[in-house]
C-alpha cells in the first residue's frame, strides 16, 4: 500500500435525517493519511460525532463515498465487518461489555472474529493492559472500575484488534475532571507511536498539543481545516473565531 | 381429637393407599413434568427466534435500504405479529383441543401434541419477554460489538442476548411457573397429568378434599422449588458483575 495515498478518503459525505429535513452532514470532503492525528472540533450539533460514526458506518451515510484503503466501504457489496476490524472505535460512554471480565472484553473479538487462539489473545491483552497500568484488574468486571480505567480498557480493547486507525468519539466527555488526564495520556502515547487517529473532542489542549491537523465543523459542514497553529492562532472564518472565543 | 385423627387416617388410606391410588398422582406428576420440560424448551426456542426477528425489525426498519432482505424481514415480522396476536388472544385450552382434535388428529402421541400446543403458546409470551430484554440493552453495546468486527447475528449472540437474558430472568421464571400450572388442562385431551390424576381419585372415592389438596400441594412444592433454583441462578449471574 502506497503510504502517500490517503488511508481514509471522504468524498461528498452526506447524512440526512427525516428525509432531508435535518442535514447532519452536508457534503464533507477530506482525507486522513497514515500516522496523522486528526482532531475534529466544533459546537455541539455540528455533526462531528455523526461524521466520525460514518467513517466506520455505524451511521449509514445518505450520500457520498468513503474509501478505506482504496475500497469504497459505502458500496452495498462491501463487507463492512472486514473493514471494521481494522478501525478501532472508542466511545464517550465506554461501552464495555458488563457481563464479561476486563480480559474477556479484550479477547472475545480477537478470538471470535480474528480466530486467534485464547492463549495468543490473552498474551496480547495482558501486554496492552500492562501498558496502561491495569494488568491487576484483568479479572475484574467493568462495574468495578472507575470511569478513567474503563476508558483506558476501552482503548486497549480496540487495540487488541490491531487496527490501522483509531476513532475516538468524545472519549473524555463522560469522565470526572480528575480522570481526563490519564485517558489523554494513553492517547498521546498512541499518537507518539504513529497510530492514525481521528479524535472528536472538546479538549482544545489535546488538539493543540497532539493534533497534526485540526478540522473545524459547524452546521454539518467542514468550515476550516489546518494545522493546530493555523486553526487556533490564525482562524480565518468568523464561525471559527466566535467558537474559539467561547471555548478558549 | 383421637376420633378426628382416626377418621382422617381412614380417609387418607382410602384415597391414596387402597388400590395403590397414589400412583395416579405420581404417574400424573411424571406426565406434567414431561409436558412442562419439553414445552419450556420449545417455548424458549420459538421465543428467542421471534424476539430477534421483531427487535431486528423495530431497530432497523428506518435505517435499512429497500432490498430483498428488508422485504424478507418485513414478511417475517408480519408472520410473527400474527402468531403473537392469535396465540395470546385465544385460550390455551382451545389451542390444545384444536391441536389434538383437528391439526394433529391422526397422531397417537399425546405427549407430542401437548408439547407442541403448550410450547407454541408459551413461545409467544417468552418472545415478548425476550424482546423487552433486547430492547432494554443500551444501543452502545450493540455499536461496540459491531465496531469490533462482529456481524449482526454474532453481536446479538455474544453481547446482547446474554445481557438481555439476565435482565428478563425474573419475568421468564414467572412465565414458566404459569406454564407449569397451565398444563393442568391437559385432561381436556385425555392426558393423565397430575390434575387429572387427582380428579380420577375423586371420581373413584367420591371424597374430593384429600386428592385435590394433595394435587395443590404438589404444584405448590414444585413452584417453590423452581423459584428457589431461579433465585440462586439470579444471584450467581449478579455476582459476576460486582
Amino acid at each position: 500500500m502506497n503510504d502517500e495515498k490517503a488511508l481514509i478518503q471522504v468524498v461528498g459525505l452526506q447524512k440526512y435525517y427525516r428525509g432531508g429535513l435535518i442535514k447532519a452532514l452536508d457534503g464533507i470532503h477530506t482525507e486522513i493519511h497514515r500516522g496523522e492525528v486528526v482532531v475534529v472540533i466544533g459546537p455541539s450539533g455540528s455533526g462531528k460525532s455523526t461524521f466520525l460514526r460514518c467513517l466506520n458506518l455505524l451511521e449509514v451515510p445518505t450520500g457520498g463515498n468513503i474509501y478505506f484503503n482504496g475500497v469504497d466501504i459505502t458500496d452495498k457489496k462491501t463487507d463492512i465487518n472486514v473493514h471494521r476490524q481494522k478501525m478501532g472505535m472508542v466511545f464517550q460512554h465506554f461501552n464495555l461489555f458488563p457481563h464479561m471480565t476486563i480480559l474477556k472484553n479484550m479477547t472475545i473479538a480477537p478470538v471470535k472474529v480474528l480466530k486467534k487462539s485464547e492463549a495468543e489473545a490473552k498474551e496480547t491483552a495482558m501486554r496492552l493492559l500492562r501498558r496502561v497500568g491495569l494488568e491487576d484488574r484483568a479479572d475484574a468486571y467493568p462495574s468495578q472500575l472507575s470511569g478513567g480505567q474503563k476508558q483506558r480498557v476501552a482503548i486497549v480493547r480496540a487495540l487488541c484488534m490491531e487496527p490501522e486507525v483509531m476513532l475516538f468519539d468524545e472519549p473524555t466527555s463522560a469522565l470526572d475532571p480528575e480522570m481526563v488526564g490519564e485517558v489523554l495520556e494513553v492517547m498521546k502515547q498512541l499518537a507518539n507511536e504513529n497510530m492514525t487517529m481521528v479524535v472528536v473532542t472538546h479538549e482544545m489542549g489535546f488538539a493543540k498539543e497532539v493534533g497534526s491537523r485540526v478540522i473545524f465543523m459547524a452546521d454539518g459542514r467542514l468550515v476550516e481545516e489546518g494545522t493546530p497553529q493555523e486553526i487556533f492562532e490564525q482562524p480565518k472564518s468568523e464561525r471559527l473565531q466566535s467558537f474559539l472565543a467561547k471555548v478558549l | 381429637m383421637a376420633e378426628w385423627l382416626a377418621e382422617w387416617k381412614a380417609r387418607l388410606i382410602y384415597n391414596f393407599i387402597e388400590d395403590d391410588r397414589w400412583r395416579y398422582l405420581t404417574d400424573g406428576l411424571a406426565v406434567t413434568l414431561q409436558i412442562t420440560f419439553f414445552a419450556v424448551i420449545l417455548g424458549i426456542a420459538i421465543g428467542i427466534l421471534v424476539a430477534i426477528i421483531r427487535s431486528t425489525y423495530d431497530k432497523n426498519k428506518d435505517e435499512m435500504r429497500w432490498s430483498i432482505w428488508k422485504v424478507l424481514l418485513y414478511i417475517l415480522n408480519f408472520i410473527c405479529k400474527v402468531y403473537l396476536t392469535v396465540v395470546r388472544g385465544t385460550p390455551v385450552v382451545v389451542q390444545l383441543m384444536l391441536m389434538y382434535f383437528v391439526i394433529m388428529a391422526s397422531t397417537t402421541n399425546k405427549l407430542l401434541v401437548a408439547t407442541l400446543a403448550f410450547g407454541i403458546n408459551s413461545g409467544a409470551y417468552v418472545a415478548e419477554i425476550f424482546r423487552s430484554g433486547i430492547m432494554s440493552i443500551d444501543a452502545g453495546q450493540f455499536e461496540a460489538g459491531r465496531s469490533l468486527g462482529f456481524n449482526y447475528t454474532r453481536t446479538m449472540w455474544f453481547i446482547i442476548i446474554p445481557q438481555a437474558f439476565k435482565n428478563v430472568l425474573p419475568a421468564l421464571a414467572n412465565e414458566f411457573i404459569v406454564l407449569l400450572k397451565e398444563t393442568s388442562v391437559s385432561g381436556y385431551v385425555a392426558m393423565n397429568d397430575l390434575t387429572k390424576g387427582g380428579d380420577i381419585i375423586r371420581s373413584r372415592t367420591f371424597d374430593a378434599l384429600p386428592p385435590l389438596i394433595a394435587v395443590a400441594l404438589v404444584y405448590l412444592i414444585l413452584v417453590m422449588f423452581f423459584t428457589f433454583l431461579v433465585g440462586r441462578l439470579e444471584r450467581r449471574l449478579r455476582n459476576s458483575e460486582r
